[in-house]
């Protein structure tokens, strides 16, 4: 079901319904996650992307909108000729894999110590929520810089 | 202590972005000078002193998982070392007031992503950093505002997501096979399962995503335009240290001591640095812009560093390490020439200069000194990790991939001595009469690192011994 | 996908491909049973893909606002 989520989204002409189509596949991605005992992370995955990103989506768009009859036309022809090679691609790949498999044996390791509240795994991981606070604080600074000549 | 080399610059960050007088924003840029020079100095002075003999204050309360060894220390100088030069630069060249504050911010960032990626303990953690520096990156090639510089920036995005992207990938495979993703956990489960299709797997697509950041051949797409159209002190920061960081420490990291160096990848490794020698010497050949040309030379320089870290015998990865050294120092050099000669003559066309050399001293001979260095001529920092890489690959078998570096080595040497010739020897063109040299701010940093670079040279066996052994130790 | 000739649209396919890079990292979290790391990763990585793509989208702003359009084929200008 992701699968054909994403492929519509890829192919849609029309670039809106290409985000919602982005909402939609981060939806079923947070579902899916949320069976895969994750549930925090399904949580964050669902605001995150089938929200705030929209929103980034949607004010780019609006500020670049530029619909023309032409593009449209156009669009169909390089779809036609390019995703003729993209469902060959994925057949191959797909083949690969299935052969590779009975050779494929991997130990899984031992399992490690159970964390059960997500949170305290967060005490080990200092370093990491550095880097996005760092992260955060470069992207602002940035856009700020980006955008700053509109007030001088 | 460590942590100090990223919560430092990281304070100074925040506290010069809240509103304060004008006169606390001047001392801003000495500030972060101070901050960039004491890192080096921390590198300096650590073979003679057990920093961990210090009790960490900050231990209380924040406890992070950093590691310094002999490989961290070398880059984390480097970075010490350009990113000064790179300040130095901005402050001549970027007109004064909120632009150069919004420069010496993202300079600030990327220097503690960078120091956090040489100091990481995870993939994942080297990941996090690695894009921090990237997102750093994409907005600082931008800040040009040109229509070139956009495009360079929005192409770097796009192939650096791609390789992340590949990365992410990697790591996950990775982390299916070790259930962690510290070095020590990834170490271990590859070697238990060192056949399994998946490591394999999750090897190639590390190479493949860290190729592409490192701008190595065929995936250097975005290499040329990027150094090329941003402004002069992002492309010595670029040039210098980002790409090497974020590819080529992490290639070499991961590979070297997570890894190690199966058959298949050494050959990889050792093509397609090969190719990168190659094809960067080619086109910087063709080139008639100072930057560009700069930029393919990288290309081939990398190329270098690569081809030895594939050839994995001690030897060869301490000839990549210190060609790495090496080439942050004379690469960033030449960048700053080419600054000087931007600002003075308001191009980079090669075409339009000559003679420049009479006009400009410090320019024309400090970068003589640069092209000789990338050349690899005694008794220059150049020649030494050159000759090392070389006899690595001899001493090792490779002859062939030995041979090849050698005259490819030859070439850019002719290529650079005529391109040198035309534009600072020879006669003075039209139109060029009133050029001056661009200025004691630009002159600084081009001597310094003018010094360096004949410094290395001169003191190798110093150097060797000092740095590189410890390094040539820590390696299995 | 990620080659489309709307700027806009290479985005969005690259935001999907970060998706799917995520859901492989909560696999192997669930396969290896250390769900607490996995889920720690993923909103690194939520928080991190957020950010990149902020800037990218700032970034093709400010390309329209230079070039008044976002169309790959246009933009390709080469100085040589």
């Amino acid at each position: 079901m992701l699968l054909m989520a994403i492929v519509w989204t890829v192919m849609t002409p029309r670039l809106l319904r290409s985000v919602v189509g982005l909402a939609a596949v981060s939806v079923i991605l947070s579902m899916i996650m949320f069976y895969m005992d994750s549930p925090l992370a399904a949580v964050f995955e669902l605001s995150v992307c089938a929200g705030l990103i929209p929103v980034i989506f949607f004010t780019t768009i609006s500020f670049t909108q530029r619909v023309g009859q032409e593009e449209l036309i156009e669009r169909k022809k390089i779809i036609f000729r390019q995703y003729v090679y993209l469902p060959i691609i994925l057949a191959v790949v797909a083949v690969v894999m299935l052969l590779s498999k009975p050779v494929v044996d991997f130990v899984f390791p031992t399992a490690p110590v159970v964390q059960d509240v997500r949170k305290v795994l967060w005490d080990d991981r200092h370093l990491d929520l550095l880097g996005q606070i760092i992260i955060i604080l470069a992207g602002a600074l940035g856009i700020v810089a980006l955008f700053k000549e509109t007030k001088k | 202590m460590p942590s100090l080399l990223i919560l430092l610059p990281l304070a100074v960050l925040v506290i010069f972005n809240l509103p304060l007088g004008m006169a606390m924003r001047r001392l801003y840029y000495w500030i972060v000078a101070t901050v960039l020079v004491a890192q080096g100095f921390f590198v300096a002075v650590t073979p003679f002193f057990d920093w961990k003999a210090l009790n960490d204050p900050l231990a209380m309360f924040f406890e992070y998982k950093l590691s310094i060894d002999a490989f961290s220390l070398i880059m984390l100088f480097i970075i010490a070392l350009v990113a000064s030069v790179s300040l130095q630069v901005a402050r001549y060249t970027i007109e004064p007031g909120r632009k150069t504050e919004g420069f010496i911010n993202l300079l600030l960032v990327t220097v503690i992503g960078m120091n956090a990626i040489v100091m990481a303990n995870g993939i994942f953690s080297l990941y996090v950093f690695v894009e921090v520096v990237a997102v750093s990156s994409f907005i600082l090639i931008a800040m040009n505002k040109s229509k070139f510089a956009m495009e360079g920036a929005f192409k770097y995005l796009i192939l650096s997501a791609v390789a992340s992207v590949m990365i992410l990938f990697a790591i996950a495979i990775l982390f299916f096979i070790s259930g962690d993703t510290s070095f020590s956990s990834v170490q271990s489960a590859a070697k238990v399962q060192a056949a399994s299709a998946y490591v394999k797997i999750a090897m190639m697509l590390l190479i493949a995503g860290l190729f592409i950041k490192s701008g190595i051949v065929p995936f250097h797409g975005w290499l040329p335009d990027a150094y090329t159209e941003s402004q002069a002190p992002v492309s010595v920061l670029l040039a210098g240290i980002v790409t090497k960081t974020v590819g080529v420490y992490a290639l070499i990291r991961l590979m070297y001591y997570v890894f190690g160096m199966s058959p298949a990848a050494q050959k990889i490794l050792m093509f397609a640095g090969a190719l990168s020698i190659v094809v960067g010497a080619l086109a910087a050949i063709t080139q008639k812009n100072f930057k560009k040309m700069l930029a393919y030379s990288s290309v081939s320089q990398m190329g270098y560093i690569i081809l030895a870290l594939g050839c994995g015998t001690t030897m060869a990865i301490i000839g990549a390490v210190f060609h790495l050294l090496n080439h942050a120092i004379f690469k960033s050099l030449l960048f700053v020439n080419s600054a000087s000669v931007e600002k003075s003559l308001g191009t980079v066309d090669m075409e339009k200069m000559g003679g420049l050399g009479q006009k400009m001293p410090v320019t024309g001979f400090t970068s003589v000194i640069a092209f000789l260095s990338t050349a690899g001529i005694p008794p220059l920092s150049g020649f030494w990790s050159k000759l090392i890489i070389i006899t690595a690959l001899w001493t090792a078998g490779n002859t062939g991939y030995a041979a090849l570096a050698l005259v490819s080595s030859i070439i850019t040497l002719g290529y650079f001595l005529s391109m040198q010739s035309m534009a600072f020897f020879g006669q003075v063109r039209n139109g060029l009469e009133d050029v001056k040299e661009s200025g004691m701010g630009l002159a600084i940093p081009q001597a310094i690192l003018a010094i360096v670079t004949i410094g290395i040279g001169l003191l190798f066996p110093v150097i060797y011994n000092l740095f590189l052994m410890p390094l040539g130790n820590i390696l299995r | 996908m990620v080659m489309s000739f709307n700027l806009i649209r290479t985005l969005i396919g690259l935001e999907i491909l970060i998706k799917v890079a995520t859901l492989f990292i909560v696999l192997a979290g669930h396969v290896t049973g250390n769900t607490a790391l996995a889920q720690a990763l993923v909103v690194t990585l939520i928080v991190i893909e957020v950010v990149v793509m902020v800037v990218a989208g700032g970034l093709v702003l400010c390309i329209y606002r230079s070039n008044r359009t976002i169309n790959a084929n246009e933009l390709v200008n080469r100085k040589g």
